[in-house]
């Protein structure tokens, strides 16, 4: 028999479902128009360059077919290197290289590829292989980031990102998602990677959550969750803030990395945020999102949004 | 100012009761039955009379058929184009009259007729003329005559006479005679038989109809031999020597003049496009009795033009194949590659039938997938490579076709109904897929589409739905309805209840 929760149970905990995102803020707080800000992530890295929000090193970018020949002279003198569509959806398409090995790349997973692998991946990616609705796309040649040493035993392989969903300016709900080998290196939950809940006041980890069940430690590195706390968590959450006046899209998902040496950076923006932070967190986004308009209501002053939130979402 | 959604709310409540009341009002006033109950053929009948100008004025003359055998002539339409029309009754026979005084181009006029054999009764009685006596060259006199002598000594009366006459005129028959006047006579058959009858001293007179076929365009006018045996009239058909009227013949006339008559004009040809309805029979009844009265029935898909009647017919079952998707995305949410790839599949099951389908379809992908793999490892551009998967699948198509046919399964054939674009893409989409979200994902969409696909093809296969959907084509409007409110439904789907299952009781 399988179990389901009773719709009323789910309500009364506030919990948010597809059709209300999309109709109830999606559609309604997120200008169709300010889409291609956050979809093409060139697009979004220009406009947070020039507002001054940290993002990662663009070492170059590949237009054109003809320029794939010289893809190895743009990588010439970079250690490590990521490689991803401008437009690609839910993570696909990227290409990460820690290393080199003569001639040979060492993947994350540390795979050694050819150059001509390379090669063919940034041609993929230009054919619209990975992107929405398969459109042509462009290659972005970024920094390889060097990731917080605190965040680095809660990750198998990738790089741990945090999830922070802002309304009108108001950070709600947020979550680190941490790859494991059940997920291939990926932070996507559905495929085995572990949610971990944050409390917004503080960046502490309240739960995490790996296949919907709860759980103590990472599965691979056996880190202790309870122990987990954000660096530079005040940070975290004004970048996130920031991007919703960046966008003018009310409802978004800033997806932000730890830099051991920049700190909080922000890899891409989410229109169409997903459901699964509410498992991560166990709690539901309805509650907190009334709060959040309430204090938006209350006052425009960007920090004082952050304060509010920071005190009326403490767990 | 009102919110979206009570606007939303008010103009779907409009547009089912719109619907709703429509179809009740044709149900309790024009008494259209709500369930689909007996069914019976309806032919659509479409007379097309084409013809080039020639100098004066110009009179078409259409002689009108008439109900009789058991055909009930139940409605009909005609089109004049710019002509003066006039219907001419003479006893009771009817002929249709166009006329103009000038005419500059070619110019085609249309008669509909739509026609249910009620009853299987045969031609009413009349009496007989005494046969004519033909008028032919003295080497065909000869033959004819030799031709009667030949039939006569084998035959026992009237009926047996004219059938072995067919038999010896038809194509591969070795009497000598037989063949000398086929090939003396310039115009058809039955013209021989029925000069052969008349010097035989039989009563005989032509039947001029349709053979009837679904879908036909461009029939013509056929016809059957009729003859006395001195009790009753024996039809036979000139094209198998069969006595007795045949199935799917509509009579146009017995006896008489030609049914078409041009003045005026020159290369006139009379042509019938046809199609078969299954209608419920209270529905041709109504139409019958009270076609005139109701302008609603000039409303409905029954008046448009043969061809459109076809499409249609599965046009109007595409909304009902649409609410279930909207219904298993949003409501249960059933993941699908596509909105629109599970109705298109659910269309070519319809023409293929259910299982045949499934198999030709996951057959063809799987084949695909495999070629699509090979075809990756080869690095060629995204393009391409779709191209290169769509020939591919043309290929299997027709290796699949012939193949069956080879082997007598005939059924098979129609795997053409499957298109072949969407096919491509299917592979194309389950094998990036694959590659990227693995095996698991392959199947919960696939697997989510094929079923969307199935459901969505047993709602439009179902009776009762495709004579609603038909009859009271309205009921389109209702669905809009229903569709427009669904889309502003908040409430959660079925697969997150699932989702989000161990958080309804936890604090």
């Amino acid at each position: 028999m399988i179990s389901l929760a009773s719709p009323a149970a789910l309500r009364r905990r506030g919990i948010m479902g597809m059709n209300e995102r999309n109709v109830g803020y999606i559609g309604r707080y997120n200008p169709r128009r300010n889409y291609p800000l956050v979809d093409n992530k060139l697009k979004t890295k220009q406009a947070a360059g020039d507002l001054g929000i940290a993002v990662p090193a663009l070492h170059g970018v590949v237009q054109y077919q003809h320029q794939v020949r010289k893809v190895t002279t743009m990588l010439e003198g970079l250690d490590g290197f990521v490689i991803k569509p401008a437009q690609g959806s839910g993570g696909k398409g990227i290409l990460v290289v820690v290393g080199r090995h003569g001639d040979r790349y060492i993947k994350s997973s540390g795979q050694e590829i050819e150059a001509d692998e390379v090669r063919r991946h940034v041609s993929n990616v230009l054919a619209g292989l990975h992107s929405l609705g398969g459109r042509n796309d462009v290659a972005m040649i970024e920094a390889l980031i060097d990731f917080d040493p605190e965040l680095a035993e809660y990750s198998y392989e990738g790089v741990p990102d945090l999830r922070v969903i802002a309304f009108r300016g108001v950070p709600v709900m947020a979550m680190m998602r941490c790859a494991t080998h059940d997920s291939d290196g990926k932070a996507n939950l559905h495929q085995g990677a572990v949610g971990v809940g944050l409390d917004i006041g503080s960046g502490r980890a309240v739960r995490a959550v790996q296949h919907g069940q709860l759980v103590e430690r990472h599965p691979d590195t056996g880190a202790e969750f309870a122990s987990l706390v954000i660096p530079h968590w005040g940070q975290v959450l004004d970048l996130a803030a920031r991007c919703v006046e960046m966008t003018g899209l009310q409802y978004l998902g800033a997806d932000v990395v730890l830099d051991k040496h920049r700190g909080p950076m922000l890899l891409e923006l989410n229109a169409r945020p997903g459901l699964a932070i509410q498992v991560a967190n166990q709690a539901g986004l309805r509650h907190r999102l009334v709060v959040a308009a309430q204090i938006a209501e209350q006052t425009d002053d960007h920090d004082t949004r952050i304060a509010l939130a920071r005190k009326y979402f403490a767990g | 100012m009102v919110s979206s959604r009570t606007r939303i709310e008010i103009i779907s409540g409009l547009l089912i009761l719109i619907g709703v009341g429509l179809m009740l009002y044709k149900v309790f006033v024009l008494g259209f039955p709500l369930a689909p109950g007996e069914y019976r053929d309806v032919w659509t009948i479409e007379g097309k009379i084409s013809f080039k100008p020639a100098d004066g004025p110009v009179e078409v003359e259409l002689k009108l058929p008439r109900s009789q055998a058991g055909w009930e002539i139940v409605d009909e339409h005609f089109a004049s184009s710019g002509f003066g029309f006039d219907i001419r009754q003479h006893d009771d026979k009817r002929w249709a009259v166009w006329s103009r005084s000038s005419l500059e181009q070619p110019t085609t006029l249309y008669y509909k007729a739509q026609a249910s054999r009620l009853s299987n009764q045969g031609l009413p009685e009349r009496a007989p003329r005494p046969p004519v006596e033909p008028m032919l060259e003295t080497d065909q006199l000869a033959a004819t005559d030799r031709l009667v002598e030949v039939i006569s000594a084998k035959s026992s009366g009237p009926e047996r006479f004219t059938a072995l006459l067919i038999q010896s005129l038809l194509p591969g028959a070795s009497d000598p005679d037989a063949q000398f006047l086929l090939s003396t006579w310039e115009e058809e058959r039955h013209r021989v038989i029925l000069a052969v009858l008349g010097r035989a001293g039989i009563p005989a007179n032509e039947i001029r109809g349709i053979r009837l076929e679904d879908g036909r365009r461009r029939q013509t006018l056929s016809a059957l031999i009729e003859i006395h045996n001195g009790k009753d009239w024996v039809v036979f058909d000139p094209e198998t020597a069969q006595p007795g009227l045949p199935e799917g013949f509509f009579v146009w006339q017995r006896r008489g003049k030609e049914i078409l008559s041009v003045v005026g004009a020159r290369d006139s040809r009379l042509e019938f496009a046809l199609v078969s309805n299954s209608l419920p029979a209270r529905t041709v009844a109504v139409m019958g009795d009270r076609a005139e009265e109701i302008a609603l029935l000039d409303f409905s898909i029954y008046s448009l033009p043969v061809e459109q009647q076809g499409v249609f017919k599965g046009l109007l079952l595409i909304p009902v194949a649409a609410l279930v998707v909207v219904i298993m995305r949003l409501l249960v949410g059933i993941s699908t590659s596509g909105t629109f790839m599970p109705i298109l599949i659910a269309l070519a099951f319809m023409q293929t039938s259910l299982w045949l389908g499934l198999a030709i379809f996951l057959g063809l992908v799987s084949a695909g997938l495999v070629i699509r793999s090979w075809l990756s490892h080869m690095n060629l551009l995204l393009v391409s490579r779709i191209s290169a998967v769509v020939i591919v699948v043309i290929f299997l198509m027709a290796a699949l076709a012939i193949l069956s046919y080879r082997m007598g399964l005939d059924q098979v054939l129609t795997v053409t109904y499957f298109p072949t674009i969407i096919l491509a893409w299917t592979i194309e989409r389950m094998s990036i897929l694959w590659e990227e979200e693995g095996p698991h994902e392959v199947l919960v969409q696939g697997g989510g589409s094929l079923l969307v696909a199935v459901l969505a093809y047993a709602a439009m296969s179902s009776k009762l739905v495709s004579h609603l959907t038909f009859n009271f084509p309205e009921l389109t409007l209702s669905l809009l309805g229903i569709i427009l409110l669904l889309g502003k439904y908040t409430g959660y789907r079925l697969s997150e209840l699932y989702r989000f299952r161990n958080m309804g009781d936890a604090g």
